[in-house]
């Protein structure tokens, strides 16, 4: 990437800041910013893993390496907050990626919802990417440096990845009876895990400065949202939420196959390097 | 380097060759001769149209194809950094097959007709990709032999007669340079890691050596187009030159590895001065080569289902964009 | 199917393909990127888009993965308009033999500094 300045100790917001710049770097994140940038991780992780899928089976071409590109960068996003919650728990990425149980992560539902056809993928991109850029353009203020520094890099590619669902929205939406009928499923499908994205808890209480308020987010996110609707002519779909549970580890049934596929070869050789 | 010009071996073009052909023909034979470049406009025989546009679409879908073997480990990697060097070498895959449809397109089939060749199993693309990438080990093996063997074939290529077709070929040599090492360095990994690592690192080489060798092609004496694209300037060594030099490369550095290769006859012969392996399988090639390979059929399964899938999007894209020019039409009038 | 080159940076009209598709495919657009200010957009390739914006982005995700570039153009490539190769002779003569537009036809000032 660039000519990484970002040194390994002095982490500052505007560095092209790399996962391995994080890991080097002499951190202490507390207990509390552990666990929340293990949220932040995950969420990224998972959403990733899903992605990663599309490669080599996108609708076009132009679009494996576009979906490509917003995997590549959630992995990089991942890997930063995971290496610094790492910091905090005397662990590494790897062993927080690949030796967790299924309870130890701290996803959203959302993030884990399957790819289904594009139209759900672009569905769940869209609400990830939107939210991700609101949180991200405020993390970067956040009073602890080394999580401003992460989100100082991932805002700009999230807003990227906004760009990107927005158009597709607008053409699904738009364009044929299908896509439309196709869209709607997707977005339909997506909502119920929407809320869940900007409820307060006691963590969020205790960081104080220096995390987000996810009920901040929620203002902003409805009006971008409210706005896109109406040029691609949707309307917010008028389905209950469903109860979350991520933050606290508690899962759909997903996150299962989608670990056990994931973690499955690092476990059978336990303390191997690669 | 100037070759002998290709006059005698291009085939007689009709008798009733209008003055603009002549002119077209003596032009096209004088850039060869003078080791130039023919682009898209020139005039060219229909025979060196032919062949380009055959072995340029072929090898973007070795591309598309080539991204499958790969693709089925992106979701098991063993740590998150060689997640994501694969995913940006699979998605530089990708990039590459558009680099070289764009290319093909220059000589007058449409990408849409390239794909529905290959998807009708009307097209080849290189039987390497109709090998299982069954361990993680084999990321290492197709990256360091399969990647290997590509980038020896492919930098004669950056020098093929036909401009557009070099052009692909350098920016993809260019990218390509990290898909070798990033396979060398998960080998070597391996083979320092665990001795069931190390293991799984030997057994990937062993399956994925003789295989690698075979992308060079059949023997000379066994390759009846050969000459012809040499005498054309896009084919600047033969199959076994650029293979005993692949040799050579391998043997080297298997050493640094800690590793061996499954052949026991290599050894440089210094009156030929080229590297000499033992016997490859040529059979098993023409077998996977007529679709009975592990994977012929799972691979062309996936790439139809993949296309057939997204044609409701496309379309939808389509649609969209026509509405909008419609509306700035309108609104214009 | 718009005309054609892409890789090529000399030609627009490839000969039209065989059969017209049932189903209208992407366009064809041609790829110039800027890599740095400063400097000219200069053509990197081409690829396929429904339309204008996704074509400029599909040109960032594909042909600046690496740092290549700072701006995009994209234009369709049937805007493309060539000089007639088959007329290459006449076109291109009139500057041949007119070697005093270069600085290398004035000998006698050889040595002179600054000049």
């Amino acid at each position: 990437m660039s000519e990484s300045n970002a040194s390994a100790t002095r982490i500052t917001p505007g560095n092209a800041l790399r996962p391995e710049d994080i890991a080097a770097a002499d951190l202490r994140p507390s207990a509390d910013v552990a666990e929340y940038a293990l949220r932040l991780g995950d969420d990224s992780l998972i959403l990733s893993q899903r992605l990663g899928w599309w490669i080599s089976r996108a609708p076009e071409l132009e679009e494996d390496v576009a979906l490509g590109n917003i995997a590549l960068d959630l992995i990089g996003h991942a890997r930063s907050f995971l290496s610094y919650a790492g910091h905090g728990l005397d662990k590494t990425e790897d062993d927080l990626a690949y030796f967790r149980r299924e309870p130890e992560f701290r996803c959203a539902h959302l993030f884990v919802q399957p790819n289904g056809d594009f139209a759900r993928t672009i569905a769940r991109q869209l609400v990830v990417s939107h939210y991700q850029f609101e949180l991200y353009s405020r993390l970067m203020h956040s009073t602890d440096a080394t999580l401003a520094a992460i989100a100082a890099k991932a805002v700009k590619e999230v807003d990227y990845h906004r760009d990107h669902s927005s158009q597709w929205v607008l053409r699904l939406a738009l364009g044929t009876d299908e896509s439309r009928r196709r869209m709607i499923a997707g977005l339909k499908l997506t909502w119920p895990y929407v809320e869940e994205l900007f409820v307060d808890d006691q963590l969020i209480d205790t960081l104080g400065e220096a995390a987000v308020r996810p009920s901040t987010l929620r203002a902003p996110f409805d009006s971008l949202i409210s706005a896109l609707f109406a040029e691609a002519d949707l309307d917010i779909p008028a389905v209950p939420g469903a109860v979350g549970g991520g933050r606290a580890g508690k899962h759909s049934e997903h996150l299962g196959y989608l670990l056990a596929e994931m973690q499955v070869l690092a476990r059978e050789h336990p303390g191997a390097t690669w | 380097m100037a070759t002998a010009p290709a006059v005698d071996q291009m085939p007689a073009e009709s008798a009733t060759e209008t003055e603009e052909e002549r002119a077209g023909r003596e032009q096209f034979e004088r850039l060869i001769s003078e080791d130039s470049r023919i682009e898209p406009r020139d005039w060219m025989p229909e025979a060196y149209r032919k062949t380009l546009a055959r072995q340029i679409s072929q090898h973007a879908h070795s591309e598309i194809i080539g991204m499958q073997p790969e693709a089925n480990w992106i979701s098991r990697a063993p740590s998150l950094k060689r997640k994501a060097i694969l995913m940006a070498k699979v998605q530089d895959e990708a990039g590459h097959g558009l680099y070289l449809y764009s290319a093909a397109e220059t000589l007058g089939t449409p990408r849409d007709k390239m794909t529905e060749d290959l998807i009708a199993g009307k097209a080849r693309y290189s039987s390497i990709f109709n090998y299982p990438a069954v361990t993680w080990a084999d990321m290492g093996a197709i990256g360091w032999l399969v990647d290997g063997a590509a980038i020896a074939n492919q930098v004669p290529l950056c020098r093929a007669s036909y401009g557009p077709y070099g052009r692909a070929m350098v920016r993809i040599c260019k990218e390509e340079s990290f898909h070798q090492r990033q396979g060398f360095e998960i080998l070597l990994e391996l083979a320092n890691g665990t001795p069931a690592q190390k293991e799984m690192a030997q057994d990937a080489v062993n399956r994925w050596y003789a295989p690698s060798l075979m992308m060079f092609g059949p023997p000379d004496d066994d390759s009846p187009n050969s000459k012809q694209s040499m005498a054309w300037n896009i084919k600047r060594f033969s199959n076994d030159e650029l293979r005993s030099r692949f040799v050579g490369m391998m043997v080297e550095q298997v050493k640094v590895l800690g590793l061996t290769l499954p052949d026991d006859q290599i050894r440089f012969d210094e009156d030929t001065q080229q590297w000499e392996h033992a016997p490859l399988d040529w059979n098993e090639f023409k077998e996977v080569l007529a679709g009975r390979g592990p994977c012929n059929a799972q691979r062309m399964e996936r790439r139809r289902e993949a296309h057939e899938d997204g044609a409701w999007v496309r379309e939808a894209a389509a649609a969209y964009a026509d509405k909008r020019a419609t509306a700035a039409q309108q609104k214009a009038a | 199917m718009t005309g054609g080159s892409t890789t090529g940076d000399d030609g627009s009209a490839a000969p039209a393909p065989a059969a017209p598709e049932k189903r209208q495919p992407w366009p064809l657009w041609e790829v110039f990127v800027r890599s740095s200010r400063g400097l000219s957009h200069v053509h990197a390739g081409s690829l396929h888009a429904p339309d204008a914006e996704m074509a400029v982005r599909n040109a960032r995700d594909l042909y600046t993965r690496r740092n290549e570039g700072v701006s995009l153009w994209v234009v369709p490539a049937s805007s493309i308009i060539t000089s007639d190769p088959d007329a290459k002779g006449q076109f291109f003569e009139s500057p041949q033999g007119k070697d005093y537009r270069h600085a290398t036809y004035y000998t006698k000032s050889d040595g002179v500094k600054h000049l």
